[in-house]
Order: structure tokens, then sequence, then C-alpha cells
């Protein structure tokens, strides 16, 4: 990753409260994710890391700072967020797969209803994704006869199809059973491999060191160390961050 | 007992199209409070949802307007209060009554639907903002197909409140079952065997109703 790459996302002193701004989760971060850029979050819980992620496409609105998505500010008053949301793919911790609609109907709706892609276009390129990740057999069913690798697997699919810029990961493996993490962080894995932009909070050290360029570390509303994972996991300078890592690792 | 079997046919023989006109009357005016109810309920609901202070702000006044007043007292607004207030509004005695109803089931129609929706798990909604989804076909295409499951129940049990409360409507003699009741009991100086041809039919139309909403509800588990 070189830092000629555009900056697709940039973030400028984000602060996020809670509960009447009783809980200050997020403290100011200022920080950018660059074109085929693949940045890890890790850090404790309770740190903000996810909430840090849900404000990028504004699934939580920040309290102040500004959120910049390819050049424009999307925080702006007056902006139409669904369009730019179109093309931040989010896979979340509990799938959240739509249980009333066929795996291929998942993946297929919002092309259909929001890019007003041709029905059997958009099932020829789910069909594609599908395949892409075992699960084309799978797609006239419900995702009741998922397995939650399936599931997750179902779901990042179904970002994929609405060909975004960026991907943003929140804890994909947490909610699986053991023995489907594999399968899961193989997919992100190809799909990091493949140039895509992809901003993961995850608790997988192994992987974080395996398919980061950058990895940062957070702490208490803000990011407290950011480096190579070489930087981070092999020579830490700040002491939390050595302290959590001793911690995990 | 024989006596009171023969009254009843003799009855049926004679008044059955006054009892059948009654059943139409029911039947109708249910049916459009039911349907109308149901829309303008949605409508409330989703006002509330919007989460704008000023918008909930009304409706929760609405909702409790109607929920602590008696139905009755309503119609007697719409009938006898609104078209002095909106003398321009020209409406029928029966199409007075029948708004005071549709008003009064809006309230309680909304409350079911809010609370179905609000059960629908969040993830859903955010999945399909995440996608870009705007927020209508999110709420028609993602929330509410599942929310339906939730609200049907209750919303059945609306139904049922709704067709027994058109019964309110004899009090101004506009035709429905309840009148018929009163129309044949004036005629014949018979109470029980007419009471007890409402009431069957009233109970078969209830019944009917609850029966086809099981089957509903069963056909909604087996595609789930």
């Amino acid at each position: 990753m070189t830092d000629t790459a555009k900056v697709l996302i940039r973030v400028e002193n984000l602060k996020k409260n809670f509960n009447n701004d009783n809980l200050h989760v997020l403290r100011g971060i200022t920080e950018e994710i660059r074109e085929g850029e693949v940045v890890s979050i890790i850090g404790p819980s309770g740190s903000g890391k996810s909430t840090f992620l849900r404000c990028l496409n504004l699934l939580e609105t920040p309290t102040s700072g500004k959120v910049f998505f390819e050049g424009v500010e999307i925080t702006a008053k007056k902006i139409d967020v669904d369009k730019h949301r179109q093309k931040m793919g989010m896979v979340f911790q509990h799938f959240n797969v739509f249980p009333h609609l066929t795996v291929l109907d998942n993946i297929t709706i919002a092309p259909i209803l929001e890019k007003k892609i041709p029905k059997a276009q958009a099932e020829q390129k789910a069909m594609e994704l599908l395949r892409q990740v075992g699960l084309e057999d799978k797609a006239k069913e419900y995702p009741r006869r998922l397995s939650g690798g399936q599931k997750q697997r179902l779901a990042i699919v179904r970002a994929l199809a609405m060909e975004p810029k960026v991907i943003l990961f929140d804890e994909p493996t947490s909610a699986l059973d053991p023995e489907m993490v594999k399968d899961v962080l193989d997919v992100i894995k190809r799909l990091a491999d493949s140039g895509m932009t992809t901003v993961i909070v995850t608790h997988e050290m192994g992987f974080a060191r395996e398919v980061s360029d950058r990895v940062l570390f957070m702490d208490a509303g803000v990011i407290a160390e950011s480096g190579t994972p070489e930087e981070i996991f092999q020579h830490p300078r700040n002491p939390r961050t050595v302290e959590f890592l001793s911690k995990v690792l | 007992m024989l006596e009171l079997i023969q009254d009843v046919v003799k009855i049926w023989a004679k008044y059955s199209d006054v009892f059948l006109n009654g059943l139409w009357g029911t039947v109708w005016i249910s049916l459009v409070t039911v349907i109308l109810g149901t829309v303008l309920g949605t409508l409330i609901a989703l006002l509330k949802l919007t989460n704008v202070k000023i918008l909930t702000w009304i409706v929760d006044i609405y909702i409790e307007i109607i929920r602590g007043t008696p139905a009755l007292l309503q119609i007697y607004f719409f009938w006898l209060g609104v078209p002095k207030l909106l003398p321009m509004l020209e409406l029928s005695n029966t199409q007075w009554i029948v708004v005071a109803l549709i008003v009064n089931a809006s309230a309680y129609i909304a409350e079911v639907i809010r609370a179905g929706i609000q059960a629908v798990d969040k993830g859903q909604t955010e999945a399909a903002k995440s996608l870009g989804m705007s927020n209508f076909h999110t709420m028609q295409r993602i929330v509410f197909p599942q929310a339906i499951r939730n609200i049907l129940p209750a919303l059945c049990n609306e139904f049922i409140v709704m067709i027994k409360q058109t019964s309110l409507a004899s009090i101004f003699f506009v035709g429905e079952l309840t009148t018929a009741f009163k129309t044949v009991q004036s005629a014949t100086f018979l109470v029980i065997p007419p009471l007890l041809i409402s009431g069957v039919i009233y109970l078969v139309l209830n019944w009917g109703l609850s029966q086809g909403i099981k089957v509903l509800e069963r056909r909604m588990r087996e595609s789930d």
C-alpha cells in the first residue's frame, strides 16, 4: 500500500456521545482510509471500535466531527446518505440476513430496488457471487436453513452485490462457532487480497496481523496507536497497546 | 324450551330479510372501519416512528384521547358535534358514525402496528440502510413483511372488537345487526328469540374471522 493511493474515507475530529452526552464513546478521531487499503481495528471491548466503524456509514450519527467519503462530506446536512451508503458495504456481527427472503432475493433486493439493475442481470451476478463463496446450491433456500458461517458468507455477498468501494466488517466472526470462523475469514482474506478496501473490527489477532496493511489500536475512545502489523504486534510503543496485546496474545 | 325454538323459527321465517339486511349493514360498516381504520392506524404508527418530537407528541395525545374516552361518546361527538364545528362537511348521519368508528379503531390499530414494527430486530433496518436502501423501501420490503407476523394475531382481536363495536351504531338506528334486533323486538314484543338470532350471527361472523386468521398464521409459519 502506497501513500499515493487516493483517500477514500476521511474523518475529522469525530466524537460520539451516548446517554444524553453522559457517555463519551468517541473522543475525537482523525483518520484516513485509502483506496485498496486493508485496515484492522483492534482494542479492548468498550473502546469504541464498533461505534467508530458505524459512524463511517452513519449508522450512528456522530455528535460532532466530519466524515468524508470520496471527498464528499456525508455528515453535511441535506445530503442523500443512501446514495453514498450504496458504495459502502457493511457486514455485521449477527449477520442480519433477511429471514423472509430467499438467499438469492437477499442479494438482489438492493441492486434491483436502488440501482435499478434488471432482475435477470442482478440474479446472474448474484449466482456468480454465490459460486465464489460455495453457496450456489442454496440460492433458493431461506436463511433459516443456513449455518452461521453460511449466513455470514451470504451477508458478505449481499454487500458485494452493490459493488461497493469499501466494506466495513463489524466483528464478522465473533458470533460464529469456532469451526466456521476459518471459512468466513478465508472469504474476507480473498476479498482483501483482490484489492477491495476493507475496514475490519476484529478480535482475531492472527488474522489482523496477516491481512492488514495497517492496524489501529483503539482505547477509551481514541486511536491510541496505529501502524503496520509489524509495528503494532512486534514493536508496540504505547504502554496501553503493550498491555492489551499481553492479554490477548 | 320447545316454545322458544318455535318462536325463533317463526321469527326467522318472517323477519329473515331484516336480519340479513342487518348482517349486511354490520359487514359493510365493519369492512369500511377495518380497512380505513388500518390505513389510518398505519399512518399514525409511522408518524410515531419518525421520532420527530412534535409528531410523536401529537400522535400520543390523539391515542390517549381516543383510548381514554368511551366509543359511544366519540360517536356522539362526530354525529352531533363535528357537523356544528365543520358545517361545510356534508355527511349523512350514518357516514359520521362510520367516521367515528374509523377514528376509534385507528388509535388501537396504530398501537398494535407500532408494537409489531418495533419488535422487528433493529439489525434488519441497519442491514437495509447499510445497503443504501431508502427509508421507504426499508420499511416496505424489509421491516413490514416481518412485522406482519407480530401484528396479525393482535390485529385479529382488534377486528373482532370492531365488528362488535358496530353495534353502537344501533343507538342511532343505522341499519345493522343490533338495529335488526331492535326492529324485530319492537314489532313482535319478543326479546329472547331475536336476541338469539342476532347473537348467533355475530358469533358465526367473528368465529369465521378468527378461524380464517388462524389458517393465515399457520401458512406464514410454514413459509417461515
